[in-house]
């Protein structure tokens, strides 16, 4: 404690400090460090270095497109969900991917790398502001946040005629989604619909079809889950109360805010979950739940007291989208790629191992051949009547975004 | 002081003095071993401060860009919106923290004193749990207190979550989703960092001063009070803050473990940064929680009146 303080020693005492200091063996004392550590960083942090911070924004990127070498290089950078691809038994291979290389000999690395979508905009992000190359080539994410990156021009426009299969075979559903007329900049990589799901024997036999169901049965309290994707658990309230998630106005908005915060506040929601939900379900921790179809249909093969319904007032359908980012340096091989899983084989191929909702027509009869169940599985092949019921969540102003976000986050308790 | 030596004096068997002066050698030796440390601390550690600091005083939105305007007015903002989640926050890890002193200290010392040849052994059972990831050790508590399951079903039939939940711990018969399964986690989750420092500080008390204070007629009671819980408050002391400090920033916990009313300020900081994008609350509200836990420690390590810690 007392061996440094400059003050009170005698010149002698502060020349042999110093010596020590520069000639020493272990000689600089932890304290002295620490307090030069805490001056330089001050000096560092001098006021003008702070104002010299700041984030550029977002809309001022130049240089949208990068050299397309996808003619020199047979390779691209494909950045996807966990298990959003097909897998062979070893686990290792994925067989459609291999077959895609096989037939045009460009190399896919790729990668798992997405795993939430406001993680994976927090990684993308400095790059991409700052109008770099992210070494991607191709990404996969939700309509909402690649509403975001178009918005903000941070993706690449799509070459039409690169993609005559994608162009031709596009469900009718998803053709031309309010943030990208046209689908000039993506393509959907697979549909995602929320539905409600629940645990037949911790239900112990009230019934649940509705979100009205989920929050207002007492007998369900504390045991009623909704998922942290403010779209999916706010459209679906939408839709109970009578409004279109696709036209909705801000009253309707705090409307359903305040409907869920009741619940909350009587303790009849648990929780507001991630992916989570799915093993609360199975142990019946969850009696009911807003839930994502995909997952339903694979934890249904596992516990057979899972099932799901659909509100007769509709549920909600979003879809995570292919898009390519700016700098991008394999565009056209993207482009072929994108295509490639719009031919009714690969598609099938796909949506028979991942079961969500397949974005490309005329696949049934080539899925009928790989598993019958799958083809006739309205969540995966959506009939007229599934499709008619689906409702997808308008696209939100940057203002509306964040003022929305922010009220969903002070439901859910941050 | 070798090298101080071999610089100012040169060995006798030294050629005539040239042109060239000595090398001397020992002059940027220090400098260069705490280069690689000092490099890590400037970019991982200051350069972020700065920039965080920067943050919290700008304004702006992602599409129009931020600008430093010194809105020092954020920092009040936010404190003023987020206090229950910094209450909650201290709350949460003090009382995890309290926890693991209570768990901890007899682990230690039982580790330290009497395990004997089994010493290695525990040890390696306390650590072994950071072999597997955080998260799935924290989801791990979903199974352990899931409603259904026997820990919730034995407390139930004993009544004890009758009087938690009266207190307001737990909701009706569960734990998951309430204070009382967050406050597990935490303990569960930060308690090695607890137990180690303890034990590296009780195993290096002197055996003999134990039979000292036996030859003085001191009880076995009293030989803890006023030798052993003394001699180890250096391991108490960094044990506290080691536990104190990460518990009060995590989010983890209260995020899988927890339900709306239990969020703490790490879960306020994340869907600051990441889902609403006000970079500014998220960094003005990081600048409190430090400046928080730095004032708290301050004042407990002045306190507990000891200042090397382990």
């Amino acid at each position: 404690m007392e061996q440094y303080e400059p003050d009170r020693l005698s010149p002698a005492q502060v020349a042999a400090m110093r010596r020590s200091l520069r000639n020493g063996r272990a000689a600089l004392s932890r304290r002295s460090l620490l307090r030069a550590g805490t001056g330089g960083a001050l000096a560092v942090g001098a006021l003008g270095t702070l104002s010299a911070c700041g984030i550029p924004a977002a809309k001022n990127t130049a240089g949208v497109s990068s050299e397309d070498r996808s003619a020199k290089e047979k390779e691209i950078a494909f950045s996807n969900w966990t298990e959003y691809m097909d897998v062979d038994d070893s686990g290792k291979r994925h067989p459609s991917l291999d077959a895609f290389t096989r037939r045009t000999g460009i190399k896919v690395k790729y990668t798992e790398d997405i795993n939430d979508n406001v993680e994976f905009f927090g990684k993308i992000k400095p790059q991409l502001a700052a109008g770099q190359a992210t070494g991607r080539d191709l990404i996969c994410v939700t309509d909402w946040l690649a509403a975001r990156l178009i918005r903000f021009g941070w993706v690449q426009k799509l070459d039409q005629s690169n993609l005559p299969h994608a162009f031709t075979n596009l469900s009718q559903q998803f053709r031309s989604p309010d943030w990208d007329p046209g689908r000039a900049h993506s393509y959907p990589w697979q549909g995602i619909s929320t539905v409600i799901a629940f645990n037949r024997k911790a239900l112990d036999g009230e019934e649940v079809k509705s979100v009205s169901d989920l929050l207002d049965n007492p007998k369900l309290k504390g045991r009623i889950g909704f998922l942290s994707e403010m779209r999916d658990s706010i459209g679906m309230t939408l839709l109970d109360m009578g409004k279109d998630p696709a036209t909705f106005s801000d009253d309707d908005y705090d409307a359903a805010i305040a409907r869920l915060q009741k619940a909350v506040d009587k303790g009849q929601i648990r929780r507001f979950t991630g992916n989570d939900y799915t093993s609360d379900l199975t142990k019946g921790d969850l009696a009911a739940c807003v839930a994502w179809a995909g997952d339903v249909v694979q934890l249904k093969a596992d516990s057979p007291d899972v099932d799901f319904v659909i509100p007769d007032s509709g549920y909600m359908t979003s879809t995570d989208n292919l898009l390519i980012p700016n700098k991008a340096r394999h565009k056209t091989n993207a482009e072929r790629l994108i295509d490639y899983y719009y031919e009714p084989k690969p598609a099938a191929e796909l949506a028979a191992y991942i079961n969500y909702v397949c974005p490309v027509d005329g696949v049934r009869a080539e899925l009928a051949k790989i598993d019958e169940d799958a083809a006739n599985n309205p969540l995966i092949i959506p009939d007229a009547a599934m499709a008619a019921k689906s409702h997808a969540f308008r696209s939100l102003t940057q203002k509306e975004e964040t003022a929305y976000e922010e009220k969903f986050a002070k439901l859910t308790g941050a | 002081m070798s090298t101080l030596t071999e610089a100012e004096a040169p060995p006798p068997t030294a050629p005539v003095p040239t042109a060239k002066p000595a090398r001397r050698r020992g002059r940027w030796t220090p400098y260069l071993l705490l280069a690689p440390g000092l490099i890590w601390l400037v970019v991982f550690f200051a350069m972020p401060m700065v920039y965080q600091a920067s943050t919290s005083v700008q304004t702006g939105s992602l599409e129009e860009g931020y600008r430093v305007t010194w809105h020092v007015a954020t920092y009040w903002d936010a404190l003023s919106e987020y206090y229950p989640q910094f209450l909650r926050s201290v709350l949460y890890a003090g009382t995890a923290t309290f926890l693991c002193l209570l768990l901890g200290y007899p682990l230690a010392y039982l580790i330290a004193f009497r395990a004997g040849r089994w010493r290695n052994l525990i040890l390696i059972l306390v650590i072994a749990p950071f072999f597997t990831s955080f998260l799935i050790r924290t989801l791990a508590w979903k199974t352990i207190l899931a409603d259904g399951g026997p820990v919730v079903g034995a407390l139930n039939s004993l009544h004890v979550l009758d009087v938690t939940s009266w207190l307001g711990l737990t909701a009706g018969d569960r734990v998951l989703a309430t204070p009382l399964a967050v406050v597990c986690g935490l303990t569960y989750n930060f308690l090695p960092f607890m137990i180690l420092p303890l034990y590296t500080s009780l195993e290096r008390i002197d055996g003999r001063l134990h039979e000292a204070a036996g030859d003085l007629y001191a009880t076995p009671l009293t030989t803890f009070r006023k030798v052993t819980f003394p001699l180890s408050m250096p391991g108490v002391v960094s044990g506290t803050l080691l536990t104190f400090i990460p518990a009060s920033g995590d989010y983890v916990n209260a995020e899988l473990l927890g339900s709306t009313n239990t969020q703490m300020i790490g879960n306020v900081i994340q869907s600051q940064f990441l889902r609403i994008l006000d970079y500014p609350t998220a960094a003005a509200l990081s600048f409190i929680l430090m400046a928080a836990i730095l004032i708290m420690v301050t004042v407990y390590i002045r306190r507990s009146g000891t200042e090397d810690l382990v």
